[in-house]
Parts: structure tokens; sequence; C-alpha cells
């Protein structure tokens, strides 16, 4: 009865979890939709709530069990944070502000960045991370199979059964809210409310059976205290060496263990949150700590010696009856364990794709081209598979090391392991001279005293590491005993190993640090990190961007990164972001000018998803750019912070300067192609107007001679002097449209009808010519169910035009013509791509003009005067016809109002962006 | 490229031409190889080519038409025609790029060529002379006009 009750009531909380992550990410989704942010979900009571996972089930049980050993210096893990919050809040803010300006998506990936985006230190750390992650992850599998366990003392379940369950389900759970997309940020509103949740959920359980120990056992506060006196135990005095050192651990764990730095970095949304969450979150701390050592003492009094310690919380109100309270005892360490899981294998899952899966999967690729395929999911995937492997890791831990030692041991030994990154890190904000062989050394020294002196002898004698070296040392050695190195004896083997392990592992950062040559990447990144609230508003105005232009850069290359762009953000994301480039550096169309800044922001935005290093690889692979420029280099070694701001604002002038002319050039070199079009306009319309009129007066006066024409000649004759007259109709036709399209003055017979109806007129009426060519098309009819209220008739010429010209040019073997509707924020927008050659470069921006016919093949048809026609007709409905480079064909984009009657001022409607110098010069 | 007319085959024509078709009546003393009454006509309007076609051929003349401007300088020294007629707007190379080709070859340089051009502006005829063409049309022209100026060309 009870064993089902259980099992019913964690699925029941199991799904409500899965309820709120489900909602919470549909809310933010439909917010961003709508273009606002999501303010509850990012509130700073969410953010303090969220950063609870510092509390995992071992703080939530364990707690109770340190206390009943060793008294109050469970307040330890407790302190150490606290400092941090309010103490050290700034170094916290500088953090912050450094990660939001870097994009960084984990630790590895903020000390890869610093450390000149080198993947090997984010390697370290990510290993380092895995290590120290795999036994507390174990140990929260423990709990809970432990808890349950003790629930059911009537029907024990097979631990590891239970353990492999659980694993499973996090598993699950974690792949299909902490990898749903490949966010730019990193954040996972839905995890994050969950978590929220179960913060409260955990807090709520303790205060209930806190409350219930102190005025349902006890009389009140004042018996407790004198029953804690009473209780008091010689092992329960302060050892001051301890406290100062368990302060210090926890303390460089708040900033250091990977889950933190996941909801407190990454998952922030708003540096202002810190300031909550600096008085917020010891607040929570200390109601957590309120009643650990009533319950521990309670629990030593009543319960029956040799009982677990660390279960007092679920088998101190299940012995006295309280089946309810037991209950939410249970829920609320199930909630802490899951938390931390959840949390934990997402950050972990990021390093370990970011830094090892996707560099691997890159470097295996190298010289196979660039591809076409989505990355995306290849990214996502790896982070699937990383978070199977964590959860696998640490259900295997616990299968063998069969987690039988107290909880709190475990959850220390990673926390040493995680601070060997607090050198590195704290250099990395503060120190311009560090430097990445010095934070490499360190770590990797740091790490190998921790894994010796700690983490491998707490497996026990014999298992790891030999008994006999344990008593000896190595090769009989005794200064290298793990417990006592250097002969330092009589240390907690705790504090030893930190002790060294910090102690050489700074001692190596500083000195190799020192005698280490940095190089010109780091210098940039060191400047930037360091000086992070000296560059502006949000710290990414970057006064020394990390690129320079290596030599002539040609627009394939910009080409080749939007490509990369498409495949690592999507394509619309990665099209709206060069397209805003462009226009900011004055330039319409998709590829902006491959500028130091440009590349720099690119970066960013691509380190968002696969981590800095990774992203500055592809970039440097891409453009070939080296990465620093002298003047950036003194920018960095000029320390005169006037000197910086002055060269900052000349930069800025000089810019802008730089700007303004390139707007002048292009307007110019615009005017002098219209002048030379304006010259041959006339010539063409005369050329154009003269070929069909020569065959019809030759032909006419061939005719006029009686003798010497057969009957069937002259039926063919007269068919051409038809024929030729059509089509001077048809030019004369195509003249007049343009020039009354060209000066607004068109009439718009507007109508409603859906999409794609539509394009099925337009196909249907295409496919007159050249229908011999089999052209396969590919659509999306679900798609395509937009009602559309415009020019349904002009709509539909256009779309006959540009799949026409498709039918005509596309040189494919065999020809496949891909139609895509989307709509965004009330616009349309549909996408033609087929797989023939494309335009080249030099005429993407001249087919819109008239009489541009790219071949002079007169079979084509037509004056060339069809997409000038369109992108009349398109400004005339308030959109636009553009061409989008790299799409491995000729892709043509058309992207118009829904309802054309919404729009104000069709003809200068932002939607329409109508070339004024062009319009003036007609 | 090459426009299929209906004329009869001429079977004294060298072999060699068979991607040229041609039309005509009889061949007066061999001039070049495609004879001293041959007419190539290098134009990539089918109907205009065609008219120039009947016109000529019914005037005796042996017709050939040719409608790309890439090879067109190989299809006049396979042909050696007492005349060509050529057209300015060609795909693939302009009409005065094949006649300034054609006059720095010994074998074409005296063979006159009728330069034809839509655009009629007295520029073009300029670089037409300058190229060196012996006469210059505007379209549309007319047909006695044209086999007056054919005649005067070959017959000079």
């Amino acid at each position: 009865m009870m064993f089902n009750l259980l099992i019913f009531a964690s699925l029941a909380y199991v799904i409500f979890l899965f309820a709120i992550a489900f909602f919470a990410e549909r809310r933010a989704e439909t917010l961003r939709a709508s273009g606002r942010s999501p303010r509850f979900l990012r509130s700073p009571l969410v953010y303090t709530l969220s950063l609870s996972v510092y509390c995992t089930a071992w703080t939530f049980y364990g707690a109770v069990g340190y206390a009943a050993r060793s008294g109050l210096e469970f307040m330890t893990i407790y302190l150490g944070p606290t400092l941090v919050f309010v103490g050290w809040w700034w170094l916290l803010r500088k953090l912050v502000r450094v990660a939001k300006a870097q994009r960084v998506t984990s630790i590895a990936d903020l000390i890869a960045s610093r450390y000149g985006k080198s993947n090997a230190v984010g390697v370290i750390v990510t290993l380092l991370a895995v290590a120290a992650a795999t036994p507390y992850i174990a140990l929260q599998l423990q709990s809970i199979s432990l808890s349950f366990n003790a629930f059911t003392e009537d029907q024990p379940v097979a631990p590891r059964q239970l353990a492999l369950y659980v694993a499973a389900g996090l598993a699950l759970f974690t792949i299909l809210f902490g990898t749903r997309n490949l966010d730019a940020n990193e954040q996972h509103h839905g995890v994050v409310t969950a978590i929220a949740v179960e913060a409260v959920v955990k807090l709520v359980a303790l205060l209930a059976v806190g409350a219930f120990v102190v005025w349902g056992l006890a009389d009140g506060p004042a018996d407790i205290i004198a029953r804690i006196s009473a209780a008091a135990r010689p092992e329960w005095e302060i050892q001051p060496n301890r406290w100062v050192g368990l302060t210090l651990l926890s303390a460089i764990a708040i900033v250091t263990l990977p889950r933190m730095f996941q909801v407190l970095v990454v998952e922030n949304s708003d540096e202002s949150h810190l300031a909550a969450a600096s008085w917020a979150f010891p607040l929570y701390l200390m109601l957590m700590s309120l009643f650990v050592l009533p319950i521990a003492v309670m629990g030593l009094e009543i319960l029956p010696e040799g009982t677990n310690p660390d279960l007092f919380v679920l088998t101190l109100p299940k012995a006295l009856g309280q089946e309810g309270l037991a209950m939410l005892a249970f829920l609320g360490g199930f909630s802490a364990a899951t938390s931390m899981v959840i949390i934990a294998s997402i950050a972990l899952a990021t390093m370990i794709s970011n830094h090892i899966v996707v560099p691997l999967w890159l470097a295996s690729r190298a010289g196979q081209g660039q591809g076409q395929g989505d990355m995306r999911a290849l990214v996502l995937n790896a982070r699937r598979l990383s978070i199977g492997l964590i959860l696998g890791l640490g259900y295997l831990y616990f299968a063998v090391s069969g987690g039988s030692r107290a909880l709190a041991a475990i959850g220390l030994i990673a926390f040493v392991g995680m601070a060997q990154v607090l050198p590195a890190l704290v250099g990395a904000l503060y120190w311009r001279g560090a430097s990445r062989m010095g934070a490499g050394a360190g770590l990797l020294l740091g790490s190998f005293v921790w894994l010796y002196a700690l983490f491998l002898p707490s497996f026990g004698p014999d298992v790891v590491i030999s008994a006999t070296v344990m008593e000896a040392g190595p090769f009989g050695i005794s200064w290298l005993r793990p417990y006592a190195l250097f002969g330092v004896l009589g240390l907690d083997p705790l504090l030893h190993a930190l002790f060294w392990s910090l102690a050489i592992n700074s001692v190596a950062f500083i000195l190799v640090s020192l005698f280490s040559f940095p190089s010109p990447v780091e210098r940039v990144q060191a400047a930037q990190f360091v000086n992070v609230f000296d560059l502006g508003g949000r710290g990414d105005v970057a006064l020394a961007p990390g690129w320079v232009r290596g030599g002539a850069h040609s627009e394939t290359e910009v080409e080749d990164l939007l490509i990369t762009a498409q495949r690592l953000m999507g394509a619309t994301e990665a099209q709206a972001f060069f397209q805003a480039e462009a226009l900011t550096q004055g330039k319409g169309g998709y590829l902006p000018d491959p500028t130091p800044e440009f590349l720099d922001r690119l970066e960013r935005e691509l380190a968002g998803s696969v981590g800095t290093a990774t992203a500055h690889a592809m970039i440097v692979q891409i453009s070939g750019a080296s990465h620093v420029s002298v003047a950036d280099l003194m920018a960095v070694a000029s320390e005169a912070a006037q000197i910086m701001e002055h060269s900052a604002q000349l930069e800025a002038k000089s810019e802008e300067l730089a700007r303004t002319a390139r707007q002048l050039r292009e307007a110019n070199e615009m005017l002098q192609k219209l002048s030379v079009q304006k010259d041959s306009f006339l010539s063409q319309i005369s050329h154009e107007l003269r070929t069909p009129m020569t065959s019809i007066r030759a032909f006419s006066e061939i005719l006029m001679d009686e003798e010497g024409v057969e009957r069937d000649e002259r039926i063919k004759y007269a068919g051409i002097i038809h024929d030729e007259s059509i089509r001077l109709t048809r030019l004369l036709d195509d003249l007049l449209d343009l020039s009354v399209l060209e000066n607004g003055q068109v009439n718009l017979d507007i109508q409603t009808a859906t999409l794609s109806v539509l394009l099925d007129r337009a196909l249907q009426a295409s496919n007159s010519v050249q229908p011999g060519r089999k052209f396969t098309i590919l659509r999306q009819v679900a798609d395509e169910q937009i009602v559309l209220k415009t020019d349904i008739g002009r709509l539909t010429q256009v779309f006959i035009n540009v799949l026409s010209n498709s039918r005509k040019y596309c040189d494919a073997r065999d020809p496949v013509m891909r139609i895509s509707a989307r709509r965004r924020a009330g616009r349309v927008v549909v996408d033609f791509i087929d797989n023939g050659a494309g335009i080249p470069k030099i005429s993407q921006a001249l087919i819109f003009e008239k009489f541009a016919r790219l071949t002079d093949t007169h079979q084509a048809g037509g004056a060339g005067l069809g997409l000038a026609i369109c992108r009349e007709i398109m400004h005339n409905l308030g959109g636009d016809i553009s061409y989008v480079p790299g799409q491995g064909g000729a892709a043509f984009r058309v992207s118009f109002p829904a309802d054309v009657s919404r729009v104000q001022g069709r003809r200068t409607s932002p939607g329409a962006p109508g070339n004024p110098v062009e319009r003036a010069a007609q | 490229m090459d426009q299929e007319s209906g004329g009869p085959p001429d079977v004294s024509r060298p072999a060699g031409n068979g991607a040229v078709t041609e039309s005509g009546a009889a061949v007066s003393g061999p001039r070049g190889q495609g004879g001293g009454r041959a007419v190539l006509v290098i134009e990539d309007e089918p109907n205009i080519s065609e008219a120039i076609r009947f016109i000529l051929r019914r005037d005796g003349w042996m017709v050939m038409t040719h409608a790309d401007g890439h090879d067109a300088l190989d299809k006049i020294e396979a042909v050696r025609p007492a005349l060509v007629i050529l057209d300015v707007m060609l795909p693939g190379r302009s009409g005065f790029e094949i006649l300034r080709a054609m006059r720095e070859l010994a074998a074409l340089r005296l063979v006159p060529v009728l330069m034809l051009t839509a655009k009629g502006q007295s520029a073009d005829r300029d670089l037409a002379m300058q190229a060196g063409a012996s006469l210059f049309m505007a379209k549309p022209f007319s047909n006695t006009e044209l086999l007056a100026s054919v005649r005067q060309l070959v017959g000079a």
C-alpha cells in the first residue's frame, strides 16, 4: 500500500514538473514571438530560487547527518556561499558581465575564451568537471534510492534497479527540456522554472519537518536549545582549521561548480537580478539550515541507536506516524536530487559537446568543404548523447561503489576537484598577465594532486591506490604519501588535499604565466575580460576586436560565412543577422563587408551555439583572417585610459566617416551605372522595337509582290507578321506597365485568396515555358495556407515571372524548384530556390534593372523587363523581391504584407526599400 | 544553330561544309569556296534571317544562315562566301568583333561585309565603317534596297 502510494506520488510529482516546464517553455515562446521578454519567468525571484540548485540531496538529507556527527560544522557549507553573495558579489557581477559580453556557454567556455580561445584549456576544464560531477550525480541517485527504501522498509526495492529508473527518467526530462533548441544564450526557461518550483518544495518540506520537530515533538525553541546543549558530544567541538577550510571550499564551489555557473551566469537574464540574489539567496540558505540541528538532536534522541542520521528528515516523521509529512520530506529530497542532476547534466553536456564532440567532428571533416546540412541537429544530438553519457557514468559510479559511504564526504571531494578552476578563473577576471600556458599548467597540476591525494584514495585502500602506497608512499618515498604530501602529517585528508592542490595549482599558474609569452588573441581577450567595466555599457563595444582584414576579402568568403552561420543559427536567423549587419555598414542585401567588427559580432553570435573556441576556429578557417592587428595590440598595450578613450572616439568618428564614404561611393557607383543604363536604355528600346519591325516590314514587302510566293509560304509569312506585331504590342505593354508602376499610379485590385491557390496558378501558367523540361517542384502546402488580402493578379504575375525565369535559366540536369512559405509578424515570405548555378555575384545587384538580361540568348524571349516589373509590383504591394545568395542555386525571396490595406503609405513603408537614388535618376 | 532552309542541295559544293545548309540557284565562277553567288547571313533573329534568305534566294543567290556569334568566324572561313551579311547584336560575340577579326585574316580581308543593326545610331555606323564594313544598313530595311546593296557589293 505504502509502496504504491509512494510510486504514485513520485510519478504525479514528476508529471507536475513536466507540465510546469512545458508551460513555461510555451509561455516564453509566445512572449518571444510577440517580441516581449518573459518577465515573470525571468524575475529575480525565479533567479534566486534557481540558485538553490546548490542545495542538493546532500544538503537536504546530509546536513542533518552531518550535524548529528560533527555538530555545527555543517554550517560551513552555507557560510561560504553567504560570504560570497554578500561580500563578493562584485566578483559575481564581473563574471556575469564578462560572460554576457563574450556569450559564454559554460565555465569551460569562459576559461577557453579568456585564454586565447584555446580549446585545449576548455577540454581540461571539461574533463575535470566530468570527473568531479560523476560521484556527485551518483550521490543524488543514491539518496533517492536510500530515501525510497527508508520509506518502504517492508518491501525493499533493489537500490541499483531503482537508481537506474531514476537515471533514465532524469535523462529523458533533461533531453526534453534542456536540448529543445540551440538558444543563442543557452537559456532554458522551462527547466529553470521547474527548478524554481523544486526549490520551493524542498524549502517547504524542510521547514515543515523542522516546525513539526520544534513545536510537535519538543516544547518550542527554548526547549530545543536546552536539548541541543544536553546532546552535545565531544566530537561536536568546533575545529577552527576545518571551519576555515570548509568555508573557503564552499565559497569557491559556489563560483566554480558547473551547475552553479549554469544558473548563476548562463541562465542569468539581467545583471540586476544579482543584487536581489545577494540578500535573498543567503536568506534561503539560512532558512534551509534553521532546523538542521533540532532535527538531528531529536532524531538522535528518539530514533533507535544505529539509525542512519542521513535520513532523519524522513525517518523521524515516519517513525512518529506522520505519513503525510514524511511524504512531503521525501518529495523535498527528491526535488533536491533531481534539480541538481538536471542542471549539472545540462551544463556538462554543453561542455562536452562544445569542447570535445563538435571540435572532433569538425576535425574529422576538415578538408571536406563546407557541406550544406543543418549543424544544429548535430550539436543538439551531441548534447543529448552527452546527457545520456553523464547520467550513465553517474549510475555506473553508484552501481560500482555500492553507495555505502556517508553522503557528505563525496560532495566535499567533488568540491575540491572543481576548486582547481578557481586560480584560472580569478586570474581571467583580474590579472592581464595570466596566460594560457599558466592556466593549463595550474589546472593540470592541481587536478593531478586532487586525483592523487583525495579522489583516488577515497575509493578505499587497494581499490585504485594500494594500501602500501598509502602507508609508505610510492616506491617507498615517504614524502609522497597521498595523505601526507611533503611530510605534512596530522592534517585532515580533505584539508590536506585542498591545501596542496590549490597551492601547487596557484604557484604553477602564477610562475608559468610570468615566464610565458601570451599570444595576441590572449592579450586582446585579457583586456576585454579585465577591463570589462571600462568598455562602455554592455562591455561588448569592442575596443580591440580580435580580427583584422587579412588581405583581399572577396564576397565569396562572406557567402561561405553566411552558409556556415545558416547551418548553426538556422537560415532565417542567420539571414536576418547578416542583413542587419549589412545595413549598419550602409549596404543593402545579405552580404556585409567582412570588417573586424562584423567578424567579431558573428563570432560571438556563433559562440552562443558552439562555444568560443570552436566559433573562432570556424571563422578563421573560412575567412582566413589573421586574428589581431598591430593597432589592436597597441590599444591593448597602452595602459593610459585617456588615450584609449580618445582613440575610441577617433575610431568611432573615422568609422562613421568610412560608413558615409561607403554610402556615397555606392550611391555614386549607382548613379554612374544608371547614367550608362539610361544611354543604353534608348538604344535598347530602339533595338527591341526595330527587331520585330524588321521582320514585319520585310515579310509584308514580300507579300506585296504577287509573284514568287507560294501559298503555304504566304500563310507562314502572314503568321510571322502576326506574331511579331504581338511581340511589339507586348513590349509596349511592358514598358507602359513599368512606367505606371514606377510612378505609383497603379490601382490595386485587392482581393482575398489563399497563397497555395496563387502558387498553383503560377506553377500552371509557368509550365508553358520550355514545356519539354521536367521540373521537380518541392512545396509544403500546409505552410501555404495563408490568407492574403492583396492584388492577387499582380502577385501571381510576380510568381509566374520568377518561376518562368527558373525554367529558362536553371541549368541543372534534373532541375528542382523548392518553394517555401512562412509568416513573420504579419508579413509573408515566400522563397523560390532552384538547384542551378545561381546568379554570379557581380550580376546580383543588376538583375532587377531594366533590360538586364544576363545572357544574350534571344531564345529566352522577353526584353529583360520581367524582374524590373516584379520589383515595382512588390514595392506597390508594400513588399519586396530580393536575391538571396548562398542557397545552393538561384534563390528569390518575395516578401509582402498579408493584408496590403493595413500598410500605410505603401511605397514609402519600411518594408519597401525603394532606392531613392535610382528613383531620382529616372 | 544553323537554320534549315528549303532549297535543293547544291551538289557542286565541296565536302566539309555539312553543317551549313544552302539554297539557291546556279553558281557562276569560283570566287571562293562557297561560290560566287554564295551569301552568308549571320543573324540570330530567326524571322529576319528567314526573310533575307527568301528575298535573296528569289533573286538567285545561294544563301546560308548562321545564328551564333561565337563560331561565326569559323563558319565564314569554312564557307568563304561572296558576301557576309552581319548583324551587330549577336549572342557570344558582337558583329563588330567578328568584322575586325575578319579584316585581320588575309583570306577574308577582301570579302565584302554588309552590316545590319537594329540600333540605328550614327555612332554605330561610324564604328562599323572603322571596323571595315563595306556597307551599313539600319533595320528595318526595304527589301529592294537590300537586294540592290547585295548586287552592288558582289558585282563590284
